[in-house]
């Protein structure tokens, strides 16, 4: 054990959860998989007097349709999700974002609330609610709010959520058989931190595209979504669209990759993914 | 009993006994080790990467909960604790030096981030962290000095004030002037300037050390992730603690990877002994990854300028080089060997009648140096196979041409090379026409065709590679139980590289006794008489053959006491398939029956001793020249940088492989360090010396899924150095695969021009040197 000391409390329910939270003064953290958490308290990033334990609320980790929305509980696993055959069949985009989330062991653990409510710039799930248009649920000690994705992702680590709140599930709305979905990544090496990543949902209607959402991410302090090089798109112009990513996109420098290069690369996926696009669904 | 040596004899791919425990969790590393009382103690590191202690204020640290004692370099001079002394070229004749020792804690100056300067002990490992971070130390920071070439600036800061010009120790072999007058006279000249990047080993088991100190005996015990028990216990009980090696005890029980990292002696091995005896209470220390990272001795660090002199026919005539090596803030134990091999292998494969070299080792405010995997082979054979490469672009030859008429012939076998070193053996013509095949060398054409298709660069690289293996003298025994069974205790080291299964093996086939009946000890300094452990690739050459030696006095201390038992002369025995058998009847008995009677409680003969063990010997004098050509081919997204190892293929002569599967994994192992090195691992320091690759998101480890499938298989040319005839197999791949994937990147770079490249090649820098190309060219 490397961490400093803290309390811990296991919830039974989210009103219980939310509650403990409440006691705390917002300095309690939650642990869903603890995939991000248990690191920073090991490595002392992060030393909280309390940790509420969300993992044995019955039901939150629940994968689900209702009124062509997929529900995905807060508590759902990577893993489950990448199995899910509800997510396969009406999210594609996230089955396809799946594999690139670290590896299958941090997949195993790590929950989708979690990742959505650490808000990681470098992550994928956040790119893809905000590019699927879905919605968070989130339970407060005022009760319960729904926020939009793109709404929700704030900043670098940064969420709509406030000290005493949780979120419970995200609602996705379901693919049609006009949606079209797309997804890149470039990283060092497959599931490290991407360099820059692109996920893409669209509605086709005949030859062209509409309602096109390009969200890129580890080009910012949150999903970014890349507005010119949408219309560019929908008016067919993927040239255009590429040119418009240096207006879109103000991706900063890392240690290996330059400015520059974060935007050469965003206008490499971009031909990739809209390719991808194009392509008849499967 | 044919049938069990069959299957579990030398050269049979047996699978490694150990892998069941290790696979299962069962292994006993050191962490794994509590004992009774047991406290934990923390490093306190240094956050500066050159820096004047100016004071270390321990008050609050030692009112915290739970905490022991407190540790600063005050109380080990109070102790007359003492220093990590290394060994040094002027121990061996070489131009003094200066011997940079390492004190357990630094005193008044911090030379390296993550330099120790406390070590706090509590009841757990989480009440030491907590009062580590507030042990109070004023420090002033002082510029520093991270490359090699800052070091050795004109007025460079001075790491020890007084060693002007921070050079640790220098090292030249070969002869200048003749080298000089061949290059003056040489038709043409090949220069290269080159970056051996500094890397870390990583293994996966970090380390760690637990002591035990006896008051009524004033003794210790002390668990280390050590690959050399024996020489841990001479150099802490010699150098640190002054005392007679009887009071040290030594283990080190399994260890998880060691790569040369793990050779050494590092502070915390005596800081847990320190503190143990001060408390009178065991004392554990566990490397966390990120002090692994900025704690560990690094490897390589290496800029050399070399030069290749040619006539018009493409003869070598003569190679010359300057290197500089970084050490780092100390010199560690045998951070001499890596400049040593480096400067001693000069020129390679190649028959070169003159070279001369001159190695500068040099001091920096980075992570001491030990040697890593290879230590200096592979910066020797990075140098001349980069320069054999250039050549071929500047002289507009084949570069496997040019290598086929310079290489050392067979017919020159013994050869003397620039630096005076005797390669034994080898056929390095035939074995790289072998990997020409095997690596279906002329499918490449079709191969490139087809990656530029798919809007793919793709390139082809080989290099030839010949080290020397195996150091020193150890010892190997065997011992019967008055079961008749026996037990195998080895001076060398295991881990990880599977001794338990393959010295069985061995000892299976000459004794005849069952593989499955026999025991394996090693890592501790009370149950193994002596050993130097495990590093340099020494243990089947050293090992195997010391075990030989054992084995073999076996046989003639118990043929008498068979003759014995069998009612014949001695002479008249012969010893096949673990029977004595007199020759010409169907008189036979087995050498674990005969191994009992040695236990006979009573009417011994005179002239035996009660039981049947022996002690056997071999020294590397001298040693031995393992070589290979490996070959692959790399595929290159010039849209995004991104590089595939699409291809890989090495024929390695280790000489006599024992174990197949064992040779194997280690020549499979080296590769993806190799491919490590020069794709992806990188230590990088700030300017003000701080880590900036300080975990695994800043610091690239290859995985699985980024090495193929590796092609390839051994070519055994017996050592004429041992009796076995074999070669250490250990270093191969670490050393043969850099130059191997940087000739395949140069080699598909070249229609951009690109002449020069320098590990690693990350994408974002193959992207980088592209995108510069294209905007030149266009």
């Amino acid at each position: 054990m490397k961490p400093a000391a803290f309390a811990y409390a296991k919830a039974h329910s989210i009103e219980h959860a939310v509650e403990l939270l409440g006691k705390h003064d917002g300095e309690a953290r939650l642990l869903a998989g603890g995939q991000s958490l248990i690191a920073s308290l090991n490595m002392r990033l992060a030393s909280p007097p309390m940790l509420v334990d969300i993992n044995d609320i019955a039901g939150l980790d629940r994968i689900d349709m209702t009124d062509g929305h997929v529900l995905i509980g807060a508590m759902a696993r990577h893993a489950d999700v990448e199995r899910s055959s509800i997510i396969a069949k009406h999210a594609p985009l996230i089955s396809r974002a799946m594999p690139h989330i670290a590896h299958a062991a941090i997949r195993n653990r790590g929950t989708i609330g979690g990742s959505l409510a650490y808000a990681d710039p470098a992550a994928e799930l956040p790119a893809c609610m905000v590019a699927l248009g879905a919605k968070l649920e989130i339970a407060g000690l005022q009760g319960r709010r729904v926020v939009a994705a793109e709404d929700f992702f704030k900043g670098m680590f940064e969420t709509a959520l406030g000290p005493n709140d949780m979120l419970v599930a995200v609602h996705v709305p379901a693919a049609t058989a006009q949606t079209r979905v797309g997804f890149e990544e470039l990283a060092r090496r497959h599931g490290d931190y991407a360099i820059v990543g692109l996920a893409a949902a669209a509605q086709v209607a005949g030859a062209k595209l509409s309602d096109v959402r390009l969200v890129y991410f580890s080009v910012g302090d949150a999903p970014v979504r890349a507005r010119g090089a949408e219309s560019a798109i929908a008016a067919g112009d993927i040239d255009g669209a590429a040119a418009a990513l240096s207006k879109d996109l103000l991706p900063t420098a890392d240690l290996e990759s330059s400015a520059e290069v974060k935007l050469h690369l965003a206008g490499v996926l971009l031909r990739r993914v809209v390719r991808q696009l194009q392509e008849a669904r499967a | 009993m044919d049938a069990v040596v069959g299957k579990f004899g030398i050269g049979q791919p047996v699978r490694r006994v150990e892998d069941q425990r290790f696979i299962t969790g069962k292994g006993r590393f050191v962490d794994d080790v509590t004992l009774p009382q047991q406290a934990y103690g923390v490093l306190v590191m240094s956050p500066h990467g050159h820096a004047t202690i100016k004071s270390i204020n321990t008050k609050a640290a030692l009112a915290a909960e739970g905490v022991l004692c407190i540790l600063t370099a005050k109380d080990l001079a109070d102790e007359k604790i003492g220093m990590l002394i290394p060994a040094m070229p002027e121990d061996f004749g070489a131009p003094k030096g200066y011997r940079a020792s390492r004190p357990l804690l630094a005193a008044d100056r911090a030379r390296c981030v993550g330099d120790r300067i406390a070590f706090v002990v509590a009841e757990t490992e989480e009440l030491a962290r907590s009062a580590a971070e507030l042990v109070e130390v004023d420090y002033a920071p002082l510029p520093a000095v991270v490359t090699v070439e800052q070091a050795v600036a004109k007025d460079a800061q001075k790491i020890y004030d007084d060693n002007p010009g921070n050079i640790a120790f220098i090292m030249a072999m070969g002869n200048k002037e003749k080298t000089d007058e061949v290059f003056a006279k040489a038709k043409h000249v090949v220069k290269l300037k080159i970056n051996n990047n500094r890397v870390s080993a990583n293994s996966i088991e970090t380390r760690a050390a637990n002591a035990d100190y006896a008051a009524e005996s004033d003794s210790f015990t002390l668990y280390t992730t050590s690959q050399n028990p024996h020489g841990t216990r001479s150099q802490i009980a010699g150098q640190v603690f002054k005392i007679p090696e009887t009071r040290l005890r030594v283990i080190s029980p399994d260890v998880g990877g060691g790569f040369g990292m793990k050779g050494s002696v590092y502070p915390e091995d005596a800081l847990v002994m320190v503190a143990s005896r001060r408390i009178s209470r065991p004392v554990k220390w566990t490397s966390t990854r990120a002090e692994a990272l900025l704690g560990d001795a690094h490897g390589r660090d290496q800029v050399v300028t070399g030069e290749l002199a040619f006539d018009d026919s493409g003869k070598i005539l003569g190679i010359r080089a300057h290197s500089m090596h970084a050490v780092g803030s100390h010199v560690t134990a045998a951070a001499f060997a890596i400049s040593m091999f480096s400067v001693k292998l000069l020129s390679g494969v190649y028959d070169i009648p003159a070279g001369f070299i001159f190695a500068q080792a040099v001091l920096t405010n980075t992570s001491p140096m030990a040697p890593y995997r290879g230590a200096g082979r592979p910066e020797a054979t990075y140098l001349v196979e980069r320069l054999i490469e250039r050549a071929a672009v500047i002289l507009k030859m084949d570069p496997i041409a040019l290598r086929m008429k310079n290489f050392v012939p067979k017919s020159k076998m013994p050869y003397t090379n620039t630096s005076g070193i005797v390669y034994d053996s080898g056929d390095f013509a035939h074995v790289t026409q072998e990997c020409l095949k095997l690596a279906d060398y002329d499918g490449f054409k079709k191969r490139r065709a087809e990656s530029k298709k798919n809007g793919k660069l793709r390139g082809w690289g080989l290099a030839y590679f010949v080290e020397e293996a195996a150091i020193f003298n150890d010892r190997m025994d065997l011992r019967f139980d008055p079961s008749g069974q026996v037990t195998i205790l080895a001076g060398t080291h295991s881990h990880g590289q599977g001794h338990a299964t393959v010295y069985a093996q061995m000892v299976s086939e000459w004794l005849g006794v069952p593989f499955e009946n026999i025991r394996f000890i090693q890592g501790d300094t009370n149950e193994v008489p002596m050993g130097r452990g495990t590093y340099g690739s020494r243990s089947m050459m050293v090992g195997g053959n010391a075990l030989k030696n054992a084995a073999d006095q076996i046989v003639e201390k118990a043929k008498p006491m068979a003759a014995r038992m069998l009612e014949a002369a001695a002479g008249d025995l012969e010893f096949k398939d673990g029977k004595f058998k007199v020759v010409g009847t169907d008189k036979a008995i087995e050498l674990t029956n005969v191994a009992k009677a040695f236990y006979a409680p009573m009417f011994l003969p005179k002239d035996v001793g009660v039981g049947l063990e022996s002690a056997g010997t071999f020294a590397a004098e001298p040693p031995c020249y393992p070589n290979g050509c490996h070959t692959c081919e790399i595929e290159i997204d010039t849209q995004t940088g991104v590089i595939a190892l699409v291809r890989y293929t090495a024929v390695d002569d280790v000489g006599k492989v024992m174990n197949h599967l064992l040779a194997e994994g280690q020549v499979h192992g080296g590769i993806a360090q190799g491919m490590g090195q020069a794709l992806m691992e990188h230590i990088v320091y700030d300017n003000s010396g701080q880590l900036l690759s300080g975990s695994f998101m800043d610091y690239a480890m290859p995985r699985a899924e980024d090495i193929p499938d590796l092609g390839g298989e051994f070519a055994e040319v017996p050592s004429t150095t041992n009796p076995l005839g074999v070669k250490g197999c250990g270093e191969a791949g670490a050393t043969g695969a850099p130059p191997a994937i940087m000739a395949a990147l140069l080699d598909a770079l070249k229609p951009y021009g690109i002449e020069e490249f320098d590990m690693p090649a990350t994408p974002q820098r193959v992207w980088a040197a592209l995108n510069k190309a294209s905007v030149k060219a266009a």
